[in-house]
């Protein structure tokens, strides 16, 4: 089974949206080559919302104390826990997708 | 084959040094020490506080016995040299064994300097028992097992060393005092008012001083009862230190054959002069007529000999050093370097004396570069006076800069003096300590360290703080940060050739930057807000907005606070409002509950707590243009009521502000713009620390003053001009700030841009147009302020889907206090 997030064009190139899933918030990126990435919303550091941050091709910076985490692995460029990674795809339909076990 | 056999004499700071140098060059050596003390490896000068009581006998090792093991090291402690035999190429030891060598480094050191007073030696006993010197550790140990059962010490010997002994030895027993035979303190290394202020100093810790005072003889049969002056006085004692200065350990060279005169005679490879396989390193060496007393120029020394020895660098050479002290002389602060007097009638010298705090500064310039410095009781100013001693620095035209700070970037503190757990980070809370183990752990530029502790990722004013701890903590082996000199960490350009690249190449969006001038095509989080920043100032109106490449402030317009909410500040020109406009924010903020209301440091109204999603319905309600609260950009114009109303006025300061704000609203550049017009020198909109300051004067003209500020640094603006006219000011301003804007690296605020260009150069290029392009710059300017919108016009039409839509979840975040 797996959840529908929604349209990847509700979120712009090159930004994030967050998103609540059974429970949970995750940020999702879209990166400008087309490709999306998720993680949690909330910054392990002072709770700062990620899904405010910029991006690149690798990492998101928290707004709020400009902590970098790669979008990949979740891990902190800096000494913070990572934040949790899951895995998002897009569908046929343009739909993020996110498998539900992942959320349980 | 057997590698090659190094014998060092000599276990001392130079000596292990040495070796230590020479095993991070991978060096390849049998290695061989010996010393004639019974311990390992240690630190010398901390006997000063094993002394006081400050520092266990355990801290001070540098390399105990294992590190010996450890790197294949033979040490014989407790061991003398007594002969070189240098055509066999073997040292005698006096326990009688030989060991052959290939290489030879003498690192001996020196031995305290005992001048040949009456009564100081017992027959066949050495020292009178009462009697001490002050260099090794059983020296140290011996004097406070012996003070701790007496009452009274005499320090004959009135230098640095003196100085400590007399410090530590009021630990111990209840009466010090300082006998020295010249007529002040430290009179190698400071002038006589210096002297006099750091005895003052002195006495008020209790050790009684006496100058001008040559010691006769020491008094006592069988245990020490007082010392005799040459003026015939005595001063009654148990215990006496000599303290009177050092003298190479040249012995063993000497009765060897080597050359030696007030120490080993060394060339610039530290080989003894004639000796293809010798060397001497340290206290002991004479290099170019020089000996050194002080341990860093004993630094520069292994590194040298290190190279030499290992092949790594056969030319290496040693120059000498510069000798710059900085100390705690018995808990007085004095720093020295280079002449305590002037030389010649053309050199400059500038003194300052604050008696009865113990502050003695003195400044000696010669063609406009510092060749002494003399600090006591003050040494606040020490790193940057040594820095530009070292280095010939050009000198700040305000020579009083050199001893005070008057405003700027803060005085640099060294790192070595700060204590492990002092915070460096502010916002983040970073110590010393927690910088110097990252750098331990390996990670040497700056920016690596930065990233991996946050430090200097706050507000940034620690940041140069933080690379001389990078630096200091990677003992010279920082790695060197290419992306230093860069405008933004992903693009590997300065600015100017940035801003040459962009316009070549037609470059007008962020993404296009990253497409064609980084390798790889690589983006880069962390410069896109810089480049934005820049493309917008360099193209106005045909820049291609991403919006990704703005900071969530600039995608939503308005300040993200701790919580993930943001703060809403409408414009309020000049700060003035209106009863309408008053009552129209009471009203917005009552409906929509907003959590605070306040004023601003810059006369605005701020509405704090506001969740993303309610900001368009709130500008749409309040009906009014954005105050600019949130980027990088041009701020406020603060002003007071000025002529208008003032009685002191001689200006309209508020038609001046609100004309100024109006026309340069919005305007990006690579710091924070803020601005304030004050009616008369009384100054009460604090026109002096803003970033451009205008501040209206009798006779209808006004002066501009910029590189102010009143934030994390507090500097006080440079005056750029004093003008006719308000049109002037508001042409001069724009100017101002386009320069700014073209020059300036990113987030470098004008309080540091201005004095880096200097206000001759700016006055030069904004006010007399020497370089011929003020036209330019007005029109640069004129285009940008014709490209100004109001950002909250966005709230009818979002500029991207979801521009507004939370990225919160708001429980789960601390809360910010509502009253
Ligand atoms: C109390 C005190 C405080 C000081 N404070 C400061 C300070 O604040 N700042 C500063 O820069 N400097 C200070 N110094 C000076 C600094 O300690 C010396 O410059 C430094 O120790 C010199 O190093 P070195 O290796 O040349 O000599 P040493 O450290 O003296 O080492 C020489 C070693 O060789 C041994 N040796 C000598 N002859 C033989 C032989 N024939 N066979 C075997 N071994 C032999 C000696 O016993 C000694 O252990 C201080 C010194 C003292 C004593
Ligand atoms: S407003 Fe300024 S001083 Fe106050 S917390 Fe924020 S950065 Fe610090
Ligand atoms: S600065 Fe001068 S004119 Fe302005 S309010 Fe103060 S006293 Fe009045
Ligand atoms: S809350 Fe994310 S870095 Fe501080």
């Amino acid at each position: 089974m797996s959840t529908r997030l929604g349209s990847v064009h509700d979120i712009p190139l090159g930004e994030g949206r967050t998103y609540a899933v059974a429970g949970e918030m995750v940020a999702v990126f879209r990166l400008r080559d087309g490709s999306v990435r998720a993680v949690s919303a909330v910054c392990p550091h002072k709770g700062g919302p990620l899904a405010d941050g910029q991006i690149d091709a690798e990492v998101v910076i928290c707004p709020l104390h400009l902590t970098a985490f790669d979008l990949t692995t979740g891990c902190a460029r800096g000494d913070l826990p990572p934040v949790k990674v899951y895995p998002v795809t897009v569908d046929a339909d343009d739909m993020l997708v996110i498998p539900s076990e992942v959320l349980l | 084959m057997q590698s090659p056999r190094l014998v060092i004499i000599g276990n001392g700071m130079a000596g292990a040094r040495t070796v230590e140098e020479i095993l991070a060059r991978d060096g390849d050596f049998a290695v061989t020490m010996f010393g004639d003390e019974p311990y390992g490896n240690y630190n010398r000068i901390m006997l000063s506080n094993v002394l006081a009581g400050v520092e266990d006998e355990s801290g001070i090792f540098l390399n105990d016995l294992s590190w010996y093991a450890d790197n294949g090291i033979t040490l014989h402690t407790g061991t003398r040299i007594t002969r070189i035999d240098r055509a066999a190429k073997v040292v005698y030891a006096e326990d009688g064994s030989a060991t052959p060598y290939d290489k030879l480094i003498i690192a001996t050191g020196s031995r305290a300097f005992v001048p040949p007073i009456p009564g100081i030696h017992r027959p066949g006993r050495g020292y009178h028992q009462g009697v001490f010197a002050f260099r090794t550790l059983d020296d140290t140990r011996a004097m406070i097992r012996y003070a701790r059962e007496h009452e009274r010490a005499v320090v004959i010997g009135g230098g640095l060393l003196g100085l400590e002994a007399a410090r530590g030895l009021q630990n111990h027993l209840s009466h010090v005092t300082l006998v020295h035979a010249m007529g002040h303190l430290m009179n190698t290394q400071l002038d006589a008012e210096a002297g006099a202020t750091l005895q003052r100093s002195v006495e008020k810790l209790g050790i009684e001083v006496v100058v001008g005072a040559q010691t006769t003889e020491i008094l006592g049969k069988h245990s020490v009862t007082g010392v005799k002056l040459a003026d015939g006085r005595t001063i009654g004692c148990d215990v006496v230190v000599v303290a009177a200065g050092i003298r190479a350990n040249a012995d063993v060279a000497q009765a060897s054959g080597l050359p030696v005169e007030r120490g080993i005679v060394v060339d610039d490879q530290m080989r003894v002069q004639g000796e293809a396989d010798i060397y001497a390193v340290g206290e002991c060496a004479q290099h170019r007529g020089e000996t050194y007393g002080l341990v860093a120029p004993l630094w520069d020394q292994a590194k040298v000999l290190a190279d030499h020895i290992t092949g790594r660098d056969p030319h290496a050479a040693y120059h000498g050093s510069r000798v710059a002290t900085k100390l705690k002389v018995a808990g007085v602060d004095v720093a020295s370097m280079g002449l305590k007097e002037p030389e010649s009638d053309d050199d400059e010298t500038l003194t300052y004396a604050e008696p009865r705090k113990g502050v003695y500064k003195s400044v000696i310039i010669r063609d406009g570069r510092l060749v002494g410095a003399t600090l006591v009781g003050d040494v606040r100013k020490v790193a940057f006076l040594m820095q530009a001693f070292d280095r010939g620095l050009a000198l700040p035209e305000e020579r009083a800069e050199l001893m005070f700070d008057l405003g700027g970037p803060p005085a640099e503190v060294s790192p070595a003096e700060m204590p492990g757990d002092a915070q460096v980070c502010n916002c983040n809370g970073v110590s010393k300590g927690a910088i110097c183990s990252t750098v331990q752990s390996g990670c040497k530029t700056v920016s690596g360290v930065m990233d991996k502790t946050r430090a200097g990722k706050g507000c940034g004013t620690c940041k140069p703080l933080v690379q001389r701890i990078v630096e200091w903590a990677a003992g010279g082996e920082v790695e060197e940060d290419p992306a230093a000199s860069w405008y933004v960490p992903g693009v590997p350009m300065p600015k100017p050739e940035l801003m040459r690249a962009i316009r070549e190449h037609g470059l007008k969006s962020v993404s296009a930057v990253f497409a064609t001038l980084v390798p790889g095509g690589k983006e880069d989080a962390k410069s896109k807000m810089g480049l934005a920043s820049l493309l917008k100032m360099m193209w106005g109106g045909e820049y291609e907005d991403e919006r990704d490449a703005r900071f969530i402030n600039d995608r939503v317009h308005a300040n993200i606070q701790r919580d993930g909410t943001f703060s809403v500040v409408p414009q309020m020109k000049g700060g003035v409002t209106t009863p309408a406009q008053l009552k129209r924010i009471a009203e917005v903020a009552e409906k929509h509950a907003v959590p605070m209301v306040k004023l601003t440091g810059g006369q605005r109204i701020d509405l704090l707590g506001v969740p993303k999603e309610k900001l368009p319905q709130i500008w749409a309600d309040l009906d009014m243009p954005s105050g600019w609260a949130y980027g990088k950009s041009f701020r406020t114009v603060k002003t007071c009521v000025g002529s208008e109303f003032c009685r002191f006025g001689v200006g309209d300061s508020t038609a001046l502000g609100i004309a100024l704000e109006e026309r340069y609203q919005g305007i990006e550049g690579p710091g924070k713009m803020k601005l304030a017009v004050t009616g008369c020198p009384r100054n009460c909109a604090e026109a002096y620390v803003k970033d451009l300051g205008v501040v209206a004067i009798d006779g209808g003209k006004w002066e501009i003053y910029v590189g102010g500020a009143a934030g994390a640094h507090v500097r006080k603006g440079d005056l750029l001009a004093t003008v006719d006219s308000a049109d002037e000011v508001i042409t001069l301003t724009g100017r101002f700030l386009q320069y700014y804007r073209e020059n300036a690296n990113w987030l470098e605020r004008t309080y540091a841009w201005v004095p880096r260009v200097g206000i001759e150069r700016l006055r030069k290029v904004v006010v007399d147009d020497a370089d011929g392009i003020a036209a330019d710059l007005d029109a640069a300017m004129a285009a940008s302020v014709a490209a100004y919108r109001d950002p909250w016009r966005e709230r009818a039409e979002p500029a991207t889907p979801g521009q507004f839509r939370t990225s919160l979840p708001l429980v789960l975040l601390p809360q910010v206090p509502v009253r």
